[in-house]
């Protein structure tokens, strides 16, 4: 470079304390977020039938004997309750994932179809070929990774476009749910419980044998997308734009819907495709952090937070007992309408 | 000074030209009706004779003729209702697709992928649960009710904003609301096991419980319908060439559009009503009828009847088929056929035109 | 230092699907000098830059940056060297100018580096220079059309390349706008020695502030060269098939063309054979 005009001290001030400020609300976001996670799962293994006070509840969970809680808490409400947390990281970070590379708030995975298509496989292994645990969730992942290749596949003409993956991907998730339908309707008896899982998510009956694939698939593929954090906030300015940046969108991409399938896929064999949660956590965790930085971990912090809080709504506010999915979709749906409306009217990404 | 226009093609041109290119002669579409006809009849007689239980024709024979005597006349009798309740929401459903894709100018429009079945489904199931409806007819002006309130929603919601009701606006609409709606029905149905127990028939449609009784209560709304969408096609010609020259060849827009779109809603609604939501027939019928027979929908509507019917009536059997001694709902089977065919339109279409 | 950076094409044919667009074309950008690409719709001017930028790969040939292929360098080191800003770049909804401005930090920052005192430095450089340090925390969708195309400007100076390519960076903006952008890369070219390569619509515009111009047609280069020895009626003829003139621009002393239709003569105009030219 011939001349270099060194900016103004000032400016650079300004630049910097902009960022810092920016970087301190993100913080502080993640933070208070974080916090309401940790107080929302303790509340899930405190609330039921019985009530178990904070002492308790830590006893168990370190692992000592209290008369009552070592079954009730240990047993049935912390497997439930990690399973809450798991499926919620999972889906609002693969749902914010999904929806930063596709640029579209609506190109979440339980819009488009993946998550029904992971939904579809389990169910059928399950019903049909009477499989469980690993081989379910194995059965969910290459269904889900499946139905993701193949709309990658359908979509690409001349270039992967970001509506015809969208219009596609409500095609393949028509598909996938009629399939669950079928499956579900050819079990014999239509076990309504049952059913209600693979069609919209449900807590109920969690144990450790399903929960711990889940677990280490999120502990395995998040770092994957953290790592990408910045690929991704690039590939936000157009594919051309983070190109010239210097990536390489077309393995970025790849990479980050491999991890995002899978996280997703892991989480729906253990818990059915939760309605909403993906779709929901980004556009929510947006709308608190504003714009400042990747939405990355507060969509997983938002998800988590709203699948524990769906789950003690279902169980316990609402005199039946309902499953998490059909409470995330009452809620989820209204907003879903209203981001519709609102993009719509912004003349926005559709 | 020459003063010859330029070769721009004024709109005239460009339409005479558009409808030239896709006008059959009459010939042909003589020839596909009576192929209709032909297909149509086949699949009656298909679906009257073929079923989990074989029998022979002399016990078609004499069951058409009244008699129900032996199980397999017995069979056959219950399947006539069932054969004849396809063949009415097949036409139904296809003739309210065709018309709501010449009223939104949407060819992914189809009263499935908009959600305006769901619509109906959750208002009959809430007209249960908390208004104690259980009167045949009030189910139906119930779900016609329901249908009308989503298409309304959906469209609103869809046309919001840039570019008006394009296919990716209103199919995301129709999903999200789909989706939403499933959501409540099932939370309205869940508590009350007396629903519960007839949840499935609400959320996948079938036309396996039919009767010529709930036939019979749907028909003045499926007649009406038919009607009013068969004689809007004259309308539906020019809204097809815009609304700013429909209006210029006369049309009163607003109103010829409310009132196809009355008579596609009170189609749907009505074989909701009585077969639950089939999504995909409204889709794929008219899409094949438009290679069939042109864009004239003076042809188009009642071609789509006949094929909506050939469609669904085939569905029917194949469900009743494949998965023998057991059944597959017919919802299900036009999904399976009907989402692969939504897919391979999606990928005709140039983007700039979803 | 970036009169040390050389960007060439050697018979580099490129096309999309069974449509060839650039067959085996020659090109030498000069460096530390700013290159204006012309010609007519769909003469394959976009598609050139696009491989220049290594965002399209050749079907022959290569594209060299001194001296070596760039479809075959690693894409930050390219991108340290190289900028490209496309047509229509995406700016994600509600994002600030400052957080966009520092995208373009991107290929100067390793996975786990933090951002540093030079990122700052360097991003408040990008927004002085394009005067757009009022604007730092203003939402870039809330912006004019000619603040934006600043904004994007910013984001690629940030980037920190001694050479900048930019397709059509002038579209959509009114005349004011579009003398804003093309004086303000003129600035960098003057005050930094970026090398810049613009695809430009407007042939006047290109002859005012190019000092290279290549006229393609065809996709080849059909003149190359000081804008005064390009822009001819012979070359227009040719590339666009349009009758004109051209004379020199009062304003700049640059050439400027004058297009003949087949209305609105004066007398002594010769008029254009059939009425459209060829």
């Amino acid at each position: 470079m011939t001349v270099v005009v060194p900016p103004p001290a000032a400016t650079v001030d300004a630049v910097a304390r902009n960022r810092v400020r920016r970087a301190g609300r993100r913080r502080a976001v993640i933070t208070v977020l974080a916090v309401l996670v940790v107080v929302a799962f303790a509340a899930s293994l405190m609330i039921g039938r019985t009530f178990y006070p904070p002492g308790d509840v830590v006893r168990v969970v370190l692992g000592q004997e209290v008369q009552g809680a070592t079954f009730t808490v240990g047993r049935l409400r912390l497997p439930r309750a990690v399973l809450a947390v798991v499926a919620g990281l999972s889906f609002g970070l693969a749902g914010v994932t999904f929806q930063t590379m596709l640029r579209n708030a609506l190109a979440s995975p339980d819009v488009i179809g993946v998550t029904s298509g992971a939904g579809a496989a389990a169910a059928f292994a399950i019903v049909f070929l009477g499989w469980s645990g690993t081989a379910v969730s194995v059965t969910a992942i290459v269904a889900a990774l499946a139905v993701a290749l193949l709309m990658y596949a359908l979509a690409f003409t001349d270039g992967v476009v970001g509506t015809r993956l969208i219009l596609i991907g409500i095609g393949i998730a028509a598909m996938a749910r009629s399939i669950t339908s079928w499956v579900l309707s050819e079990a014999g008896a239509w076990d309504f419980a049952e059913a209600l899982r693979w069609l919209t998510g449900s807590l109920n009956g969690s144990t450790w044998e399903a929960t711990v694939p889940a677990l280490v698939a999120l502990v395995v593929l998040a770092p994957v997308l953290l790592v990408l954090t910045r690929q991704l906030g690039a590939l936000q300015l157009g594919d051309d734009t983070a190109s010239a940046l210097g990536i390489r969108v077309d393995r970025t991409r790849v990479v980050a819907i491999v991890a995002a399938v899978g996280l997703l896929a892991f989480a729906t064999a253990a818990c059915g495709p939760i309605a909403f949660v993906s779709f929901l956590a980004g556009p929510i965790a947006a709308r608190i952090v504003g714009p400042n930085g990747s939405l990355l971990i507060p969509a997983a912090l938002v998800g988590a937070l709203l699948v524990l809080l769906a789950d003690l709504v279902g169980q316990f506010a609402l005199g039946t007992r309902f499953p998490v999915g059909v409470v995330t979709g009452v809620l989820g749906a209204p907003y879903l309408i209203y981001l519709i409306v609102r993009t719509n009217r912004a003349g926005g990404s559709l | 000074m020459t003063l010859a226009p330029s070769p721009s093609p004024t709109p005239g041109a460009a339409v005479a030209q558009r409808l030239g290119s896709v006008r059959r002669p009459r010939s042909v579409r003589v020839l596909w009706l009576l192929v209709v006809l032909a297909v149509l009849v086949a699949v009656m007689t298909t679906s009257v004779a073929v079923g989990s239980r074989g029998v022979g024709w002399s016990e078609i024979v004499a069951a058409l003729g009244g008699s129900s005597e032996t199980i397999g006349e017995a069979a056959v009798t219950k399947r006539i209702p069932r054969t004849v309740l396809a063949v009415v929401v097949g036409a139904a459903l296809g003739l309210s697709g065709a018309v709501m894709q010449g009223v939104t100018r949407n060819p992914l429009a189809d009263p499935g992928v908009l959600g305006i079945n769901m619509g109906a489904s959750l208002a009959v199931v809430v007209g249960f649960a908390w208004f104690g409806l259980f009167s045949a007819t009030s189910i139906v002006w119930t779900a016609i009710a329901g249908a009308a309130l989503a298409a309304v929603f959906v469209y609103a919601v869809g046309s919001l904003g840039r570019g008006g009701a394009t296919p990716l606006k209103l199919a995301l609409a129709g999903t999200a609301t789909s989706a939403a709606l499933i959501s409540f029905l099932t939370a309205v149905a869940l508590p009350r096991g007396d629903i519960a127990e007839s949840i499935q028939s609400w959320e996948i449609g079938g036309v396996g419980g039919a009767s010529f009784s709930g036939l019979r209560t749907v028909l003045p709304f499926l007649v009406v319908g038919f009607a009013v969408s068969l004689l809007s096609a004259r309308a539906l010609n020019s809204l097809a060439l815009g609304d700013e020259l429909a209006a210029g060849l006369g049309e009163r827009v607003v109103l010829a559009r409310g009132v196809a779109a009355l008579g596609s809603v009170l189609l749907c609604g009505a074989a909701t009503a009585v077969a639950g939501p089939i999504g995909f027939v409204g889709l794929v019928v008219p899409h094949v009828c438009r290679l069939l027979v042109g864009v004239d929908h003076r042809w188009l509507l009642p071609f789509t009847a006949l094929t909506g019917a050939c469609l669904l009536t085939a569905s029917d059997v194949v469900g009743r088929i494949v998965a023998r001694p057991s059944e597959i709902d017919v919802g299900i089977i036009t999904a399976l056929i009907g989402a692969p065919f939504f897919i391979a339109i999606v990928r005709r279409q140039k983007v700039r035109e979803l | 230092m970036s009169d040390t950076h050389s960007l060439t094409a050697e018979q580099l044919t490129l096309g999309y699907g069974d449509r060839t667009v650039i067959e085996d074309l020659d090109l030498v950008v000069p460096a530390g000098r700013i290159t204006a690409i012309v010609g007519a719709n769909a003469c394959g001017k976009s598609t050139l830059l696009r491989s220049m930028s290594r965002l399209l790969a050749p079907r022959g040939g290569r594209v060299l940056l001194d001296g070596r292929a760039v479809h075959g360098m690693p894409a930050k080191e390219l991108a340290r060297t190289l900028g490209l800003l496309p047509q229509s770049p995406i700016a994600p909804e509600g994002i600030t100018v400052a957080d966009l401005v520092g995208r373009g930090r991107h290929p100067h920052q390793g996975i786990f580096s933090r951002w540093s005192r030079e990122d700052d430095a360097a991003v408040a450089a990008a927004l002085e220079a394009t005067q757009t340090t009022a604007l730092a925390d203003r939402a870039v969708d809330e912006l004019s059309g000619g603040q934006r195309q600043r904004v994007w400007i910013a984001m690629a100076l940030a980037q920190h390349t001694d050479v900048l390519l930019l397709d059509e960076p002038t579209t959509f903006l009114d005349v004011s706008h579009q003398i804003e952008v093309l004086d303000l890369l003129t600035d960098l070219n003057r005050t930094r020695g970026t090398t810049v390569v613009m695809v430009l619509h407007d042939l006047n515009m290109a002859a005012r502030y190019a000092d290279h111009l290549v006229a393609l047609a065809a996709g080849r280069v059909h003149a190359a060269g000081a804008p005064a020895d390009v822009l001819t009626v012979d070359t227009v003829r040719a590339v666009f098939e349009l009758e004109c003139r051209v004379i020199v621009d009062p304003t700049s002393g640059t050439p400027l063309m004058l297009p003949i239709g087949r209305h609105h003569m004066t007398a002594d105009e010769p008029v254009a054979a059939g009425g459209r030219a060829g």
